[in-house]
This record gives C-alpha cells, sequence and structure tokens, in this order.
C-alpha cells in the first residue's frame, strides 16, 4: 500500500536518507526505531508529502508521492498524520478539531460530521471532552484527541510521528492504549517510536534505522529480541538498560 | 476661564463639523489601509517569490515617502494625469495608501507567529493555502496582531488632521480657520486638542482590552 523504493533526501549538505527502500502493505504495523537523527521522523514527514525528497519513488496506492502536484491533497485525506508535539488547533474545541477535516476538506454535511466526530471522541475515551478547548486537556488527552481528528479522515493508513515523546510517562499508557485497539481494528499503521515494548507487542514488523540507511528489518520479534547486527543490537542494548 | 467656556460653546458646533469630517477620513483610511495591509502581507507569505518581492519593494516605496508627500501627489499631480480626485477621496486614499505598508508589516508579522506545527497539521488533514490561511492562521493571528492594530488606529486618528494640508476641512483645519478668523488661538486650540483627545480615549481603552485578551491563554 505504501512504497519506498530507494529514497534520498538532504538537508543542505547533510544527507539524512540515502536510500531508503521498504513496503508496508494494508492492516500491517510497522515500528520504525532508532537514534535521534537517524532519519526517521523524515520518512513519515517524505509519505505524506510534508517533506520533498531528492531521489527515488514514494508511492501510495500506486499513486506517486510528489508534494507540488495536486494529488498530494487526495493522498494526505488517505493518509493521516498524528504529530508528536499533538498540532491540535488551540481556537478551536476538541470536537472542532475532529471535524473540520471532514466539513472543510471532505465537505461533508455538518450533522454527519458532528456524529461521527462525537462517536470518534468517545472511541478514543474523550466524549465527555467534547467542548474542551486544547489548553485545557492534557497531553495525553490532546494526543487522543489528535488520533480522534486523524481517524475522522477515514484514512487508510495513519502514520504516528513520536506520539508519546512529550508526553508524561504516566500518560503514556493512554495513549498507546488507543493505538493497540487500531491496530486490533486492522488498521495501516507506521509507527516511529521509543517505546519498545509497543513495538515488540503491537508491530508486525520493525525497520531499525541509523545514518539514513535501513540497517535491520523483520518481525518484531525477531528484531527486537534477537538482533542480527551490532548497531542494532547496541542500539537496543542502550535503551532498555540505560544504567 | 470664564472666556474660555463662552468660547467653546461658540465654536463647539462649527468644530463638530470638522469632527465629522475627522471621523470619516479615519474610518476610510483605516479601512483601506487594512484590505491593502491584508493584500500585501498575504503576497509576502505567499511563497511565490515574485508575488512576494513584490509586495516587499511596495512596501518598502510606501514607507520611505511621507503621508504629506503621498498627498500632494494624489490632490495636485494626478489631475495633470487626467485622474482628478476630490480632496477627501484623496486624502482617503493616501493616508490608507500610507498605512497599508505599516498594516502590512503587522499582519505579516502575526501570520508568522503562528507555530509551523499548526500548518503542518492543516496540511496532513488535506487543507490547500487559502484553507489553511482562513481556518487555521489568520484566526490565530488575529489575537496576536489585535493590539498594535488598536495603535495604528489611534495614530491614524491623529494623522487625519494631515489632510488639512490638501483643503479637507476636518477637525484641525476647522480650528485654524475659525483661529485666524477671531484671533481666539488659546480657546480654540485648546478646545481642538480636547476634542482629539476625547476620541482617542476609547481607542486607548479598546487597545487595554485587546492586549489583556491575547495576554490570556
Amino acid at each position: 500500500m505504501i512504497e519506498l523504493s530507494d529514497v534520498h533526501k538532504s538537508f543542505g549538505k547533510v544527507e539524512v536518507l540515502k536510500g531508503i527502500t521498504a513496503s508496508v502493505a494494508k492492516g500491517e504495523v510497522v515500528c520504525i526505531v532508532g537514534p535521534s537523527g537517524s532519519g526517521k521522523s523524515t520518512i513519515l514527514r517524505c509519505i505524506n508529502g510534508l517533506e520533498s525528497y531528492d531521489r527515488g519513488d514514494i508511492s501510495v496506492e500506486g499513486l506517486k508521492v510528489d508534494r507540488d502536484a495536486p494529488s498530494i491533497v487526495n493522498i494526505r485525506t488517505q493518509v493521516s498524520m498524528v504529530f508528536q508535539r499533538f498540532n491540535l488547533f488551540p481556537h478551536r474545541t476538541a470536537l472542532e478539531n475532529v471535524i473540520e477535516g471532514p466539513l472543510f476538506v471532505k465537505k461533508e454535511p455538518r450533522a454527519q460530521a458532528l456524529e461521527r466526530g462525537r462517536a470518534l471522541l468517545a472511541q478514543v475515551g474523550l466524549a465527555e471532552k467534547a467542548d474542551a478547548h486544547p489548553p485545557q486537556l492534557s497531553g495525553g488527552q490532546q494526543q487522543r484527541v489528535a488520533i480522534a481528528r486523524a481517524l475522522a479522515m477515514q484514512p487508510k493508513a495513519i502514520l504516528f510521528d513520536e506520539p508519546t515523546s512529550a508526553l508524561d510517562p504516566e500518560l503514556v499508557g493512554d495513549v498507546l492504549g488507543v493505538m493497540r485497539k487500531l491496530a486490533d481494528d486492522g488498521m495501516t499503521m507506521v509507527v516511529v517510536t521509543h517505546e519498545m515494548g509497543f513495538a515488540r507487542d503491537v508491530a508486525d514488523r520493525v525497520l531499525f534505522i541509523d545514518g539514513g540507511v535501513i540497517v535491520e528489518q523483520g518481525a518484531a520479534k525477531t528484531v527486537l529480541n534477537q538482533p542480527q547486527h551490532p548497531r542494532t543490537q547496541d542500539f537496543l542494548r542502550r535503551v532498555l538498560h540505560p544504567l | 476661564m470664564k472666556g474660555f467656556w463662552h468660547d467653546a460653546a461658540e465654536f463647539f458646533p462649527i468644530l463638530m463639523n470638522g469632527v465629522a469630517l475627522t471621523i470619516v477620513v479615519t474610518i476610510g483610511s483605516l479601512l483601506l489601509s487594512t484590505v491593502l495591509g491584508l493584500i500585501w502581507a498575504m503576497m509576502r507569505v505567499s511563497g511565490i517569490k515574485a508575488l512576494s518581492m513584490l509586495s516587499a519593494s511596495l512596501i518598502n516605496v510606501i514607507r520611505g515617502i511621507p503621508i504629506i508627500v503621498l498627498l500632494f501627489y494624489l490632490y495636485f499631480v494626478m489631475p495633470d494625469l487626467g485622474v482628478t480626485l476630490s480632496a477627501l477621496q484623496a486624502a482617503i486614499l493616501g493616508l490608507g495608501i500610507a498605512y497599508s505598508a505599516y498594516q502590512a508589516e503587522n499582519f505579516r508579522a502575526g501570520i508568522e507567529a503562528i507555530d509551523k506545527g499548526q500548518i503542518e497539521a492543516a496540511q496532513s488533514i488535506g487543507m490547500g493555502w487559502w484553507l489553511t490561511m482562513r481556518r487555521v492562521v489568520l484566526p490565530q493571528a488575529v489575537r496576536i496582531v489585535l493590539p498594535p492594530y488598536g495603535n495604528v488606529m489611534i495614530m491614524m486618528l491623529k494623522d487625519s488632521s494631515q489632510a488639512s494640508t490638501i483643503t479637507v476641512a476636518e477637525l484641525a483645519l476647522q480650528g485654524k480657520l475659525i483661529a485666524s478668523s477671531t484671533f481666539k488661538n488659546t480657546s480654540v486650540f485648546t478646545l481642538v486638542a480636547l476634542m482629539y483627545l476625547t476620541m482617542s480615549i476609547p481607542l486607548i481603552l479598546l487597545v487595554r482590552h485587546f492586549e489583556k485578551r491575547a495576554g490570556k491563554r
């Protein structure tokens, strides 16, 4: 469903992606792990055209990703994104955040969008927060609203860019719980994360990225429990046993 | 003091005619400068190089010309080019254009103060440039822009007196005419100053309200 082939990307003189080739099948949950600055987030941002890429090919459902072509809107409504810093619209309520896309991009009738919006907020456990503004919500609640906003577009896949990295530790579980349920329901997900427990339990596959290349990939349990490459072994040792 | 109140009662009605024109010039040029300023600001942040450069040079040209020269140009030079404007039209046009440069810079600062993540969130749900502006960026920028906008309103009210140089009989010119025919300079100009001040006070309070509101959240 999402195909990347030999994708290169530089920021100025620094090459952050040095030939990434990967694919994500429908219904699959793929976690991307690796040290900071390895290019993980850039891969996600290239998939929905928030970032351009210099060489190679990215396609979603056979449609080439080109951020300057009109078709990018089509891709973005099929592939939603959840950000590390939530990026909710602070001047709108939780419910308004969720229905913004359906109402103004997809031109859904208001009554229908409202009904679905409320159902989605209930799905992420925030039915009673519909009329709250983002600054009145905790980080975990904001991120769950952001997930509801992504779901409201009825996407075929969702990209998660370190969705729990900006959260207090005790709020991480709520967000991961919602994501786990999505995975169980068959949503296609690409998740950049440092939560190795989540990757091991929920992901079908794990890509380990370092220095802009995929160092190792495979079934989640294999890569995380018996890593083959020394760099993967070293990274996992440091993440899992920081002391 | 007794003389002042006597003079005030006598001149007040005539000066009120000036006040009416002052208000017309202020509101007219405020509206024009707001619309033009928004257009320059949108061109500036459009991401299209030609538009943004055109807008930047326009703003610099406008900023570099004194308001009074702009007014003379519109009122005395334009007729030579076949465009005749009434004094009032020239005043509103001149002040509106002059202030559009400051409005544009103010609006641009407000737009650029919006977190980049907001724009990415809008794009990620499929919004195009204009929808992102209308639904996400501008509503948030308004809060930031309002306090300086209020200050521009106060400056405009006072600068509307420059219209007197091209014969618009607003408050300042009306006062000058009375003073030069009655020689009661003290009474007349004190009264004129008090009338400007009276008009400014609601605007000053409005700015304070905007600042308080922007300070929340």
